[in-house]
This record gives C-alpha cells, structure tokens and sequence, in this order.
C-alpha cells in the first residue's frame, strides 16, 4: 500500500492579469492523483485543465497554492528540474534535430552516458515502433508518427509522472482509436502516471482509470468513468458527459414528484428535500402503453434515426421535453409516429437527483 | 487563337509598362559591365574585348589596399552589428511588453530614419574632437560608425526569425530537462542560425556600399572601395572603374542570392 | 499577481533591457548621440580653417536663408541658397512623382504574376534594390553621356544629328534619382497590392465599371497606405541625397546633401553646415510623423 500520491495540487489558484480584470483560470482547485494512475481531466475549452497541466508542469507559477510531487513541494521547482514530462498539444519536436536526436533529448540534458542515452533511445524508438526512423528529420513523419516521437521523447527520461496536453487532437478519428488503445498499452507497460488532458468524453471513458472533471476553473467531480456517467454529482457533468433529460421535482418520501404530478422513484435518497432537478438519461426511459400503471403520459414530437438507435423527442403532460433513446428495429421503423400518445417509464434506478 | 476571355486584374499599358521599367532597370547595369571587358583607353569607344581592365585594377595597389580595407570594415562592422542585434532581438521579442520597448525600437531603427548626409555630419564633428582628444586615427571610427547603421539590417531578419518561431520548442527543452543556457545553445540558437546568417549577409551587403557616411568618417587614407571610386569619378574615366564596379556587383549578387534561398527555404 | 509572478516580469523587463543593451550603447555613440553635437554647433561661431569656436550665436541658423552683405554688413535673403532648396524640393516631388507612375504598374506586374514566377521577379526588383548606389549612380552615367548608349542609339536612329547634353543639368540628376529610387518606391508598393483582394476588381467589373473606374474608385483607394509609404521612402532619400546630385550633376546643380558639404569643406562654416542638417532632419522627422500618424489612422479603420 502506497499511502503516497504520485500528484497532487493543494487549493491551486492561478489568476491571469490584474486587479478588476483579472481573470481565474483556476478557482481553488485541489486533486490527488494515484501512482500509476491514468488520471484524465476532462472539461471544456477556457475550463482550466490546461493551466492546472502547466503547474504541474513548471511552465507556469500558481498565484497561490502548492504542488506537490510524491509528497515533495514542488511549487517553485523550475520546469528542467522537475521529474515530469510533457506531451505537447504541437508536439513540439525540435525541426533541427532527428528523431534519434529529439528523444534523446532530455537525457543528454541531464548529462547521462552517451551510451545509455543510446540504449534508451533504441529501447524507446521500439517501444513506440518507430525504428526504421531513428535517423530522420521529424518534418519528414506523418502525424502519428509524430506523436509518437513526442511520447518516446517525453518518457525516455523516465519521468515519475508524464503529462499529456490533448495529445491526439491533431489526428483523425481513426488513427485517433488506435492511438488511444496504443497510450494505455504504453501506461500499463512503463507503469508511469498518466495525467491526460482532453475535451473529448469518449477520449476521458475510454482510457482512464479515474476522470476529474472541470469547468469554469473548478473541479467538479472526480471519479472512475462509471462513477461520473452513473452517479454525476451536478447538472454540468451530467450534461457535459453524454447526454441527458433534466427534470424539475419535488421530493416525497422514497422519491420525487414531477411537474406532471407523477412520483417516480430515486436510486439513491434525496441529499435534499424541496425543489429539486432529477436528470434521466435517455437510454433509461422505456417506451410503453400509456394505460400500464405508473407510466408517464407523453406525445411524440421528433423522431431522429441514428442508425444503431433512434431519439424519439416527447412531451410530457405538463410541456416538459424529454429525450428517449430507442434501439433501432432491424428494419429501422421504431413503428411510432407524431403525434402519437404513448407511455413512458423510467428504468428502476435511472433517475437521479442532482445539484444545479 | 483561343478565346482569352475577360482578365480582371489586366490593366491596360501596366504590362507593357513594367516590362519597359525593369529593361531601364538593367540595362544601365548591362553597360556598366560590358564597358568593363572594353580594350579601348576611353570609357566611350568599344575597342574589342579584353581582360585588361581587370588586371590592371588588380595591379593597382590603391585599388587592392581600398578593397582590403572595405573588406576589413564590413566583415569587423557587419560581426559587431549582427552580435548585437542578435542579443537586442532575443530582448525585445517574445517576452511580455515591457517599459521602453518602444524607445529600443526607435532607437534601433533610427539610422533609417535620419538622412545619411545629417549622420556623416554629426559624426565628422564627433569623430574629430576624438581625434584630437585621443590621437588615435586608425580604422576603429569607420568600424564603428558602419557597425551603428548596419544595426536594423542585420535586427530585422533575426527579429522576423526569432517571431515566427514555435514557442513550445523551449519549454519542450526545459521540460526535457535543459537548462537556460542549454535551451539556448541546443535549441533557440540552431533554429535562430539562419535568420542571424541572413542579417549578418544583409549587414555586410550594406556596409560594403556606404558612400556618404565613409566619405566624412574616413581619415587621409582610408579609402574604401567605393570612396576610392568616387574620387575617381571626379578624374579622367577608364574602363577600370567599370571593372572594379563590376566585381563589387558580383560580389553583391552572389551574396543575395544566397540570401533569397536562404530566406526562401525555410517556408 | 503573487511576489514570485511579479519578481518573473521585472526579470524579464530588466532582460530586455540588458540584451539590448550592446546595440543601444553602439546606436547612442555611433549614431543618434552625435546628432545632439549637432545642435550644439549649430549655434556656435565658425572657425577660420573649419571646425567651431565657442561662442553663442544665431549666424549658422540665419546663413540658412540670409546672408550677410559683405559691405553693409545687412542680412539680405541669400538667393543662391533659395535656389538650391527650390531645386532639392522640386527634384524631390518630380522624383517621387515618376517613380510612382512607373513603379506603380510594376508593381502591379509583379503582384499579377503566377505564384511561382512572382519571387523571381521581386528578387529582379530587390538586387538593384541592395546594389551599391554609386555603382547604379555610375551606370546611369554611362547612359546619359554625351558618347554614351542614349546619345549613340539616338544618333545611330538619325533622330539627332549632335549629342544632347544631358549630362551636369537637372535632368541628369532628375534621372538618376528616378533610377535609384525606384525600387523604393516599388517594394511597398507590391506589399499593399499583394495584400489586394482580387475578387473586389471582379465585383467592381459587375457593377459596370470601367478599367480606368476601377482603377481610380477601387484599386487606387484601397493601396493608398503602400502609396503614402513608397513616396515616403523615395522622398526622404531624395531630399537628402548626395552622391546622385554629385556624379551627375557635377559641382554645379548642387542639392541641400551637397551644400551641406561644401559648409564643413571649402565653405568653412560648420554652424551653417550643422543648422542645415538639422533643418533636413526636421523636415525629414515631419514627414515621417505625417506618415506615421495616417498610418495608424489607417489601421484604426481596419
């Protein structure tokens, strides 16, 4: 048991400019990220995990606040004297030099053998298959390939944490697929902590192990994929990370009331009591007869065909807009039609009550 | 005949214009050369072709100390502009604006500003209280004064270089470890190279040609090789003069050629 | 900001200052500390055999437009002087006149050009451009002398029958100006037509206009700043100019560059010689605010 972790940022604060203009980037944000964790944070542009990368990084200075490193302050640490390296957004290969070159860099930096740079650079060019290139110029490479000469060069000094800066965003969709089965190899092989930045849920659900979630310089919620899709703690993460019904309610003992006068259970107990938003996702809402017992009375608006499904967009009695998401018959006809009164129920567990 | 069809951007006589513009540009330049392979006495009969203008420019002892000395001052005036330039270039770029910045940039550009004759003046008077202060008469004023107006020639390219370059490199290099002094040998000044190379040229193209300022600055002497040519403007003309103008225009070519590809390749 | 930001700004403020610091200390001593020297002499006493003697006086700002009457010891207005800024002035104008109306469609030439051929072209324009001037001055001279390639072609065609004289008049200088000053006129001239958005003419064109309307109501307008600049850039060195009005004006057809000589050589009289260099300056600083001013004007309304 290792009570140590491999990161961590203690009430960080970083505002940009000064006085009434200025602007916080980051808002009070504290994490601890595990050892040998791939740790995402996740969060749309201007939200701040970028700025909380660079501290971790040393390219920027925390207004106030500290980072710690495996229990070390680091805060003032400049960047060339932390153990942590950084995939670049750019990449940021050096065009002066090969490919050799780049990912020995860091190693020559601290002075190391040239032998041993050697070795870990031949070692490294295997490890991200790029062998054949040790001796061309990076302008020569196709995209991914860079990429992967950014990844060899930032893990050849074998940083105790390796940040990444929206790495893939870059690439196509496909080469994007396979590179993000191609980071989590690399994370389980060298062992390394991962600190991932991205906007990409998909990119976040795939690959982490744990997810913090940002926005407007805070952080929001941090849990594994599951915990933030199943169990997001507010309406932004709920509707940030897929999609999401919001529904205003009140709550009655062992669930809520709804606008339309329906009760509808709670997976959980209520953390409040009063007026309150419940949120569904869409593949939780089931279609039904809108005689059966329980079911809430709806009206069929849309109807979108997606292909593997079909959103049908419904009107709950009170004008409330709901989205149920249906799996696609093999013929693709869901057989409803606008206008048509239909049944709808919630899966048992589904809606959650969250904070606004 | 195909249909040429409507051309917008034709406007009539620019073409004929333009043409007739660059045929004036050059063939003054043309002429200058071909009199300089003319075996005749005189700059105005064509006598047949010859080297003899060549070889007699060689032999002329005046014409080899003027070359060396010009030599002597552009590369020594062109060495200290492009240094410093450099160093106020990495100063003045890619770093939050700070108090002054502005004054630097004026200052730095000012020989571009005032008219040549207004600075050969000032340092005529300036350059002669030293004389007398100091004694010394050597070739330090004329290095000195050239190194001063190749400034901006040799700070905009490199400044041009330094802006258009990717920022993340170095904080790539000190995230790998590099220290200051690292980054900047290892990575900004490789990168830096070729626009310090292009200003270096562009400087020692400018010092090489001075006329005015050398005239005033330059003690009993101390001719260059276009002072040397401008005295000699003033006497009986011989194709000599065409053939040491014509080697001072290869040079020139030469060098800006190389600055064009250099400048060109890294698009 | 927290201490250690702000300790990170002044560093990098004092830095760079501190890399400027070489070129700055080379300029002040080289360059602009001297032109200080300048005013200061400008109000002493000439010396008998050149240089100054200490002493206040206005005479050397007074010499610019009067002399004194050797025997009433009145100041009459010197009209020799007035005719050499007449001339200087007039050059000037005439100079960056045509070098506008030649350079214009050049420019517009090469901005035409297809994308390959267009380096080729400007690299045409610039080697001239970085030629030594007297070099350019000196080749002109071949041209326009009496046995030179115009009075030979001229002669040879039978359209005249003796050399014309061109050669020490104003023309001579006239073009030669033209001549080294072209590419000055034509490289920001290309900058602003390069920048010109093509499809505007093609608007302009369905909008029924005619070549000449578009030129004046479309083109003409919208490159005025490379307009303003390429005249600021021939005129400044033009009105300055030294070595042109020497080689092919003679010692006759003197500009304000030569007279400003002639005080620190045969003249003897380097206040005279250092008040004109800083009436030149000023003039030349007014033109230069003028462009400045307009030239943010301009940018304020983009």
């Amino acid at each position: 048991m290792n009570a140590v972790n491999a990161v961590e940022a203690r009430n960080t604060v970083k505002a940009f400019g000064q006085g009434d203009s200025a602007v916080r980037a980051l808002d009070d944000v504290s994490v601890e990220i595990r050892k040998g964790e791939f740790f995402t944070l996740l969060g749309p542009s201007g939200c701040g995990k970028t700025t909380l990368l660079r501290l971790i990084a040393g390219f920027e200075m925390p207004t106030s606040g500290s980072i710690l490193l495996e229990g070390q302050d680091i805060t003032h640490l400049p960047p060339n004297r932390r153990p942590v390296n950084t995939v670049f957004q750019s990449y940021a290969l050096f065009p002066h030099l090969t490919v050799a070159q780049n990912i020995g860099f860091g190693l020559t930096m601290q002075g190391r053998p040239a032998r041993e740079v050697k070795e870990t650079t031949d070692r490294m060019l295997a490890l991200v298959k790029l062998e054949a290139m040790a001796g061309r110029k990076t302008s020569q490479l196709s995209g991914g390939q860079q990429q992967r000469v950014a990844l060899a060069r930032a893990l050849a000094p074998q940083p105790k944490v390796l940040l990444l800066d929206e790495p893939l965003s870059a690439l196509d969709l496909k080469l994007r697929k396979e590179m993000q089965i191609e980071l989590k190899r690399l994370q389980t092989e060298t062992g390394i902590t991962f600190v991932f930045v991205t906007h990409d849920q998909e990119e976040a659900l795939t690959m982490s192990d744990r997810i913090g979630v940002m926005s407007a310089g805070k952080l929001q919620q941090v849990g594994s994929a599951k915990d933030i899709y199943t169990r997001p703690v507010n309406r932004f993460v709920a509707s940030f990370i897929g999609e999401t019904n919001f529904l205003p309610a009140t709550t009655v003992p062992g669930g809520v009331r709804l606008a339309t006068g329906d009760v509808i259970e709670l997976a959980d107990q209520a953390g409040r009591s009063g007026a309150v938003t419940v949120t569904i996702r869409p593949e939780q809402l089931r279609l039904c007869d809108p005689a059966e017992a329980g079911a809430l009375a709806a009206t069929v608006r849309t109807l979108v065909y997606f292909g593997t499904d079909t959103h049908c967009h419904l009107e709950l009695a009170d004008g409330t807009e709901v989205v149920a998401r249906l799996q696609s018959p093999a013929d693709g006809e869901a057989g409803l039609a606008q206008g048509q009164r239909v049944g709808l129920r919630p899966v048992p567990g589904a809606a959650r009550v969250v904070e606004d | 005949m195909a249909e040429r069809g409507f051309q917008v951007a034709r406007l009539p006589g620019f073409a004929t214009t333009a043409v007739l513009v660059f045929i004036a540009l050059y063939l003054p330049i043309f002429t200058l050369v071909a009199y300089s392979f003319n075996a005749s006495q005189s700059v105005a009969v064509w006598g047949g072709f010859s080297f003899g203008w060549y070889e007699k420019a060689w032999a002329n002892t005046q014409v080899k100390e003027a070359t060396v000395r010009s030599l002597i001052i552009a590369v020594s005036a062109s060495g200290i502009a492009t240094t410093v330039a450099a160093l106020a270039a990495l100063g003045t770029t890619r770093r939050a604006r700070f108090k002054g910045q502005t004054a630097i940039y004026v200052m730095i550009n000012q020989p571009l500003m005032v008219p040549e004759i207004v600075t050969a003046v000032a340092l005529l008077i300036f350059f002669a209280q030293i004389k007398v202060a100091t004694g010394y008469q050597g070739l330090g004023y004329l290095i000195l004064a050239h190194s001063a107006f190749c400034i901006p020639f040799a700070y905009l390219p490199i400044r041009a270089r330094l802006e258009g370059m990717d920022l993340s490199l170095e904080t790539a290099a000190a995230d790998l470890y590099a220290s200051s002094w690292q980054t900047f040998r290892h990575v900004t000044l490789p990168l830096l190279l070729p626009g310090i190379i292009a200003g270096a040229m562009l400087a020692f193209v400018i010092s090489l040609d001075d006329v005015v300022i050398t005239e005033f600055v330059k003690s009993g002497g101390q001719d260059t090789l276009p002072t040397y040519m401008l005295g000699q403007l003033r006497r009986q003309l011989t194709p000599e003069i065409n053939a040491i103008s014509t080697g001072l225009l290869a040079l020139t070519v030469v060098l800006l050629t190389a600055f064009f590809l250099l400048t060109r390749k890294k698009e | 900001m927290s201490a250690a930001e702000e300790a990170q700004t002044a560093r990098s403020a004092r830095n760079g200052w501190l890399l400027s610091a070489p070129a700055l200390v080379v300029l002040t001593v080289a360059a602009a500390g001297p032109l200080l020297i300048v005013v200061v002499y400008s109000f002493l006493l000439p010396g008998k055999y050149g240089n100054v003697e200490w002493g206040f006086s206005l005479d050397g700002w007074r010499g610019i437009l009067w002399s004194k009457d050797i025997f009433t010891d009145e100041y009459v207005l010197a009209d020799a002087h007035l005719t050499i800024f007449w001339r200087s002035v007039k050059l000037s104008v005439l100079t960056t006149i045509t070098t506008f109306l030649v350079g214009f469609p050049t420019a517009w030439f090469i901005a035409t050009r297809p994308a390959s051929q267009r380096a080729l072209w400007l690299f045409l324009i610039t080697i001239p451009f970085w030629t030594n001037l007297l070099i350019r001055t000196y080749a002109m001279n071949e041209v326009l002398r009496s046995e030179g390639l115009m009075n030979t072609v001229l002669m040879k065609l039978g359209l005249i029958g003796s050399p014309l004289q061109v050669m020490y008049t104003d023309i001579a200088v006239f073009i030669g100006m033209t001549y080294v000053y072209l590419p000055l006129m034509v490289l920001p001239l290309f900058a602003a037509i390069d920048r010109f958005d093509m499809r505007l003419l093609e608007a302009a064109y369905d909008l029924y206009a005619s070549r000449m309307q578009v030129l004046r109501r479309v083109i003409l307008p919208i490159v005025k700043p490379g307009i303003i600049a390429g005249s600021i850039l021939v005129f400044v060195p033009s009105l300055g100019a030294y070595v042109t009005p020497r080689v092919l004006g003679g010692g006759k057809q003197m500009m304000i560059g030569n007279f400003i000589e002639l005080q620190f050589g045969q003249g003897r009289n380097w206040p005279l010689g250092s008040a004109l260099s800083m009436a030149l300056l000023v003039v030349v600083m007014v033109a230069l605010l003028i462009y400045v001013k307009y030239a943010n004007r301009e940018q304020g309304h983009g």
